[in-house]
């Protein structure tokens, strides 16, 4: 995708590096977050490419969340860098770096409550997304028709015309994923999404995904082991903000290190 | 489905029937009863300034309602507004006659306080450069709209864009009020002081004591209200509008929805101020006077007691609690016997203190509010719809219970 055939054999450290950036997605360069001394975060490098799953997991206070915030522009690193598609962003407005096309899902399900179903679909359309447009623009009948297919396929199509804060939580959680999966970014940072939901649903959720995986990149961060066993994709441990282990969940479950990061020593 | 399918607002059909009402009340029935000469003009002149009230609350309700910032600055847009139909009508009012040594009118509001120098005499009094344009009426309505407009467009600018929100935005924009507040009232801005604009003659060539005006002003009034209505109806009901009520809801989510909050903000307020500044210049000529105690704060906050009264988030609340709001107020702070009843028999000095002062309005204002917002959170504009909502249980109680 990125391959850059061109870099010679006199291709210093700083070309490597470059390499790296480029055929990743989305690359952290030695990112470090400060909470006023507490290093939240402390990763001396991570990628993403395209069209992968990734999992994270990790202890509670390991820094996941914080690294969905590094990402998507909510928290600045205090140093490092944060590339996307070979563009730096680390001090890039979240607004802007969500145009670029990462989409984002918090942990706790945040829809606009007053907007019904339908409406918070809405908003989520790609597109422009300046005054003017929003003004006049008459919506088509194709994207009405798109929205209403994903509302049927998470089952909230009964409730399209309902407003958001009537939902269930996991109903709620469906309706973020679904306007994520309606913004059509190209890279999804998933912030627990199997929390609070049941068994079934939690299932089609997984089955969402993995569809989702064949087209585009996405970080899920998830406790619920079944869940991402269900997700059968490469794992990355975050342990007190640093990277401690990579690999397939079962071999991850291994090793020991991480066995006493979860467990305590 | 077409788009009323789409936007589920469950309401009956009462309120279009309403809006119908208060149309047909505004434009038929207060005239005719004026006319058929039931009706004084000067109640209509009232109901002019009235319905020049709800658009500012219209204009609140768009920033707060929708948006869910809560503004204190529209008192001040209002006033820009009613400064400017103000300096234009003092150009062509008072005594004529007064100029200044250019040639040019001097208003006689500006020449009773004009700010003299040490060793000048009323022979020195000069119109300022800034009251200039305020001479022609086509310059003035638009300078009207476009001060508010502006003012609003570079404060929200600065102020949404480093994302200052919630009570620090309703502290700063009160700041702001009463800032321009001392401003109008120092003598030396040339802008006659805690006097204001006063000696009103004409518009447009037509005397303001002539009923025929006042009947005209009032009838532009009402259509200029059912013009920014419409105009309101149509943003809020746009994708914009859905957008607003995002902001309202989370704004930091719809950041990541890849949409900048500051810009609609900055729209929204500007729309507001200019709404704000129209209702303004309405009012001036209905009131034949413009001072800065229309600016004051309380008056801000007082817009914001209609809006919260009548209903926010609904654009017919804000225009109901204006009114219902105004018409008690003119009701009750009106000198008048309500304990007429006892007299006869009973000697005055024992009901002395039951009478009905117009001191008590506040109380009452005070009560009202309170007790809308612990008890009808909804508004006065939600009461049909629940009582019809509670009908309805009761007839479907009914007729169960008789099944059975």
């Amino acid at each position: 995708m990125y391959a850059d055939p061109v870099s010679g054999p006199a291709a210093t450290a700083g070309e490597d590096r470059e390499d790296d950036v480029r055929s990743f997605l989305v690359y952290l360069d030695s990112v470090q977050v400060d909470f006023d001394g507490f290093l939240a975060l402390d990763i001396s490098s991570f990628g993403v490419r395209e069209d992968e799953l990734r999992v994270i997991i990790g202890p509670n206070g390991a820094g996941k969340t914080t690294l969905c915030d590094v990402i998507s522009g909510k928290t600045l690193p205090s140093s490092g860098r944060v590339f996307f598609d070979g563009n730096d962003i680390t001090t890039m407005p979240d607004d802007e770096i969500a145009r670029l096309g990462v989409g984002r899902k918090f942990q706790t399900p945040t829809v606009f409550d007053s907007l019904t179903v339908f409406e918070n679909m809405e908003l989520s359309l790609p597109g422009k997304k300046g005054i003017w447009r929003s003004l006049l623009s008459r919506q088509s009948a194709e994207s009405r028709d798109h929205i209403m297919s994903l509302l049927e396929r998470v089952r909230l199509v009964t409730q399209a015309e309902k407003q958001a804060r009537h939902l269930s939580h996991g109903q709620r959680q469906w309706l973020e994923i679904s306007m994520l999966i309606l913004a059509n970014p190209r890279l999804l940072l998933i912030d627990e999404p199997a929390a609070g939901l049941t068994d079934e649903e939690t299932a089609l959720t997984a089955e969402l995904f993995l569809e989702l995986s064949t087209s585009h990149s996405m970080i899920v961060i998830e406790h619920d082991m079944s869940f991402v066993r269900r997700l059968n994709a490469p794992v990355t441990v975050l342990n007190e903000g640093k990277v401690m282990a990579e690999g397939m969940i079962d071999s991850v479950q291994k090793d020991p290190a991480v066995v006493e990061a979860y467990l305590g020593r | 489905m077409n788009n009323q399918d789409r936007t589920p607002r469950n309401r009956f059909h009462f309120p279009v029937g309403f809006r119908a009402l208060i149309v047909i009340t505004a434009l038929g029935v207060v005239p005719g009863l004026y006319w058929a000469g039931y009706m004084t003009i000067e109640t209509v002149n009232m109901f002019g300034r009235y319905l020049a009230f709800a658009m500012v609350a219209l204009s609140l309700d768009l920033i707060w309602g929708y948006t869910g910032m809560l503004c204190l600055c529209q008192s001040f847009f209002f006033s820009l507004g009613g400064y400017a139909m103000g300096m234009y009508l003092a150009h062509h009012g008072g005594p004529e006659g007064i100029v200044d040594a250019n040639g040019w009118k001097l208003p006689a509001c500006l020449y009773v306080v004009y700010p003299y120098g040490i060793g000048e005499s009323p022979g020195d009094a000069m119109t300022p450069w800034f009251w200039k344009p305020f001479y022609r009426l086509e310059i003035t309505i638009l300078l009207g709209l476009l001060l508010p407009g502006l003012m609003a467009f570079v404060v929200g600018f600065f102020v949404f864009r480093s994302r200052v929100r919630g009570v620090f935005f309703a502290v700063l924009t009160q700041a702001l009020t009463f800032a321009a507040w001392l401003i109008f009232c120092m003598n030396d801005m040339k802008l006659c002081g805690t006097n204001g604009m006063n000696r009103f003659d004409q518009i447009a060539g037509f005397r303001l004591v002539e009923d025929r005006t006042r009947m005209a002003l009032y009838l532009i009034t009402v259509l200029a209200l059912i013009a920014v209505y419409t105009l309101c109806h149509f943003v809020v009901h746009s994708r914009l509008g859905r957008v607003l009520i995002a902001i309202r809801d989370n704004e930091t989510r719809l950041r990541f929805a890849g949409y900048q909050p500051y810009v609609f903000k900055v729209f929204v307020f500007s729309l507001s101020a200019m709404i704000a500044g129209l209702a303004g210049m309405l009012y001036t000529p209905q009131m034949g006077i413009f001072t800065p105690t229309n600016m004051e704060v309380k008056e801000s906050i007082l817009i914001v007691i209609w809006v919260a009264v009548g209903g926010r988030g609904t654009l017919m609340g804000p225009v109901v609690g204006a009114l219902a709001i105004n018409l008690l107020y003119n009701v009750l702070t009106s000198q008048r016997e309500f304990l007429w009843l006892l007299e006869g028999g009973i000697p005055v000095s024992v009901y002395e203190n039951l009478i009905w002062k117009p001191d008590y309005w506040p109380f009452v204002l005070g009560a009202l509010f309170v007790g809308v917002v612990l008890f009808l959170p909804g508004g006065l504009w939600s009461v049909p719809e629940r009582l019809i909502f509670i009908i309805r249980r009761l007839v479907s109680l009914i007729l169960r219970t008789e099944r059975v």
